[in-house]
């Protein structure tokens, strides 16, 4: 009977309600996009880098992987020794670099990525076949969307350009087999996947046995973290990162994201607490005479303040599921302008939505509900009987 | 009187206004015997409702006793009271005082849901009681699709809900018409008749002549209690 007298009593001034359920959608609107952005790049950078399975990163000393041009030198020495340790089952060099390619009389330029098809972990192949023969390349969808060429079309690229000369260097014929879609890579950008010794003929002597980066797995069940550290005391000369080092750092470049996020979604949740506070305060005071005869004829204080908390949560409820929708129909229109920011791997989201994130989201309202009703129903449960009775006789 | 209901003890209410203390009951004694229909009247600010409220168990004395079927109410906590009323008392006032988002079944229903007694009891208990005021055909209405005397009616159903063992009312014909004001007071004593003992705070003249015994009061004190002749 009291959820319904509460809901009922809501209905009672439909307009004002509504009003109220709308304000407080949009504070839940907002609360949701900033528990969604609190988390979601760092969600996403993370799905990002162990969808591959790849634990270790390893890169020139002092580097991040792909943070400068730096290359590591022995490569092959290197990935032998990586090899050689029992926990590690699978060594992916890359190497990375520009390639300019001649498509009639226009030259375009691709990031190229050397790797060795059969372990890499940068591209998934969305159309065709990885290459397996030196002379074969995958290419993302933009390159082939800016060069007019498909998969069988044969291609003229060279690795090196002297803009001054209008001359190139380490140019050879190369067969697209595959489009890929490169996980690390913006979407936009165009880029060609190609065998590592190819790319490293055709950079010349600056990267004969170089690579930019090895990306290792290790056995299921052993601690990437330990296989790092043994690691590094036999290759002093590399700088090497787990995924949790790479959260790390993750974390704190983010830091300021989600203090951002944190504030706007305790200011979002004080606006909701005020708005439903008002509606039942008023409300509350709309009806001192009902309170206080439910009171008078046996309804027991604690039920009075049942009753006026279940509006506050009733209200914010509807208020959350309303704003559930708009939170999330925001958070994609925000995405994706957020996403065009140049450089941004295709993978990462700013606003990454989880279950877990809307269960939050409604939790947090839910208690800012019974929160919200708490001062009304006190001021309600209250009132003295017969003197409430006596001033709403006199008024 | 052997089958006492109701009885207070050198009944005492004052209130503290500013700087002043106001003696609004002072030192009453009633004794009320089971179905009995008693008015209490008297101009106003002689202490009524005041008076009502004591015995009601909305209001607690500064000092005396008031027991109610053996029950010292005025040493009872809040919780306790509020239980005792529900269960033992009914109350009726000026404004009906419906709840307005329900209702007239469901007003009716209240006390009895409030009481934990089962749905399809309580609502053929309330759909019962509204046939008994009148009401059978308006069950479904809301207060404001009711006239004044309608909603009193409703108000005399709800108060009759749990099967009270005495019904307060006060000035429950303060807000009516003559003619409405009269059917009010018939149903009164139809109530009355039926078993249940009623007492009622009136300016009303024809209600006060309709109890069977009326307790004057001026100044807090009772002035005169005498059985009405007809």
């Amino acid at each position: 009977m009291l959820f319904h007298l509460a809901w009922a009593t809501l209905l009672r001034h439909r307009g004002r309600t509504v009003l109220t359920v709308l304000g407080v959608a949009v504070s839940a609107a907002m609360l949701l996009d900033m528990v969604m952005l609190s988390s979601g790049m760092r969600a996403s950078f993370r799905n990002m880098l162990v969808a591959s399975g790849f634990e270790l990163r390893i890169a020139p000393k002092g580097t991040l992987p792909f943070d400068t041009d730096a290359t590591i030198p022995n490569a092959t020495s290197i990935a032998h020794r990586l090899q050689a340790d029992s926990d590690v089952t699978t060594v992916s060099p890359v190497l990375g670099g520009q390639l300019h390619v001649t498509v009639g009389q226009r030259t375009i330029n691709a990031t190229a990525l050397g790797g060795i098809g059969r372990v890499q972990g940068d591209y998934d192949i969305t159309d065709g076949r990885v290459p397996s023969a030196p002379d074969e390349v995958v290419a993302s969808a933009e390159f082939l969307r800016a060069s007019g060429l498909a998969i069988g079309d044969t291609i003229r690229a060279a690795a090196g350009y002297d803009p001054e000369l209008r001359t190139t260097t380490g140019s050879r014929a190369l067969r697209i087999v595959g489009r890929a879609h490169f996980v690390y890579l913006p979407a936009e950008q165009r880029a060609i996947a190609l065998p590592l010794e190819t790319l490293q003929r055709m950079q010349g002597a600056r990267s004969t046995d170089r690579v930019s980066l090895f990306m290792v797995k290790t056995r299921a069940g052993a601690n990437a973290d330990t296989v790092l550290h043994r690691l590094q005391r036999t290759l002093p000369n590399v700088s090497m990162i787990s995924t949790a080092s790479a959260m790390q750092q993750v974390d704190q470049r983010l830091s300021y994201f989600r203090q951002l996020a944190l504030i706007l979604g305790a200011v979002s949740l004080a606006v909701g607490f005020l708005l439903v506070t008002t509606l039942v305060t008023v409300s509350v005071n709309e009806r001192l005479g009902e309170i206080v005869i439910m009171r008078a004829i046996g309804v027991a204080r604690e039920r009075i303040v049942l009753q006026i908390v279940l509006e506050g949560i009733a209200i914010m409820l509807a208020g959350a599921i309303v704003g559930l929708g708009l939170g999330l129909l925001t958070a994609r229109y925000l995405n994706s302008i957020l996403a065009s920011f140049p450089g941004l791997p295709a993978a990462i989201d700013f606003f990454l939505f989880e279950p877990h994130d809307a269960w939050t989201a409604l939790g947090l309202l839910t208690a800012v509900g019974i929160l919200a009703g708490v001062y009304p129903s006190w001021r309600g449960a209250s009132l003295p009987i017969a003197l409430t009775l006596r001033e709403e006789a006199v008024g | 009187m052997n089958d006492l209901v109701l009885s207070t003890s050198e009944l005492r209410r004052d209130y503290h206004m500013g700087g002043d203390v106001v003696h609004a009951v002072r030192g009453v004694s009633l004794d009320i015997a089971r179905g009995e229909y008693v008015a209490i009247v008297g101009p106003s600010g002689c202490g009524k409702s005041t008076m009502l409220n004591l015995l009601g168990g909305i209001d607690r004395p500064t000092s005396g006793a008031v027991t109610i079927d053996g029950a010292r109410v005025d040493r009872m906590s809040d919780r306790e009271s509020t239980r005792f009323r529900l269960h033992h008392l009914g109350f009726v006032f000026q404004r009906f005082y419906l709840m307005p988002a329900l209702t007239a079944l469901e007003n009716v229903e209240l006390p009895m849901a409030e009481a934990k007694v089962p749905r399809g009891e309580r609502v053929a208990r309330a759909r019962e009681l509204l046939a008994y005021v009148g009401l059978g055909a308006r069950v479904e209405h809301r207060p404001a699709q009711l006239s004044g005397g309608e909603q009193q009616r409703v108000a005399i159903a709800r108060a009759l809900a749990n099967r009270p063992r005495v019904l307060f009312a006060d000035e429950p014909t303060g807000e009516l018409d003559a003619h409405t004001g009269t059917e009010m007071i018939a149903l009164l004593e139809q109530v009355n008749r039926d078993g249940t003992t009623i007492v009622v705070v009136t300016h009303d003249d024809v209600l006060a002549q309709a109890a069977r015994r009326v307790v004057h009061m001026r100044d807090g004190v009772v002035v005169d209690d005498r059985m009405a002749t007809r």
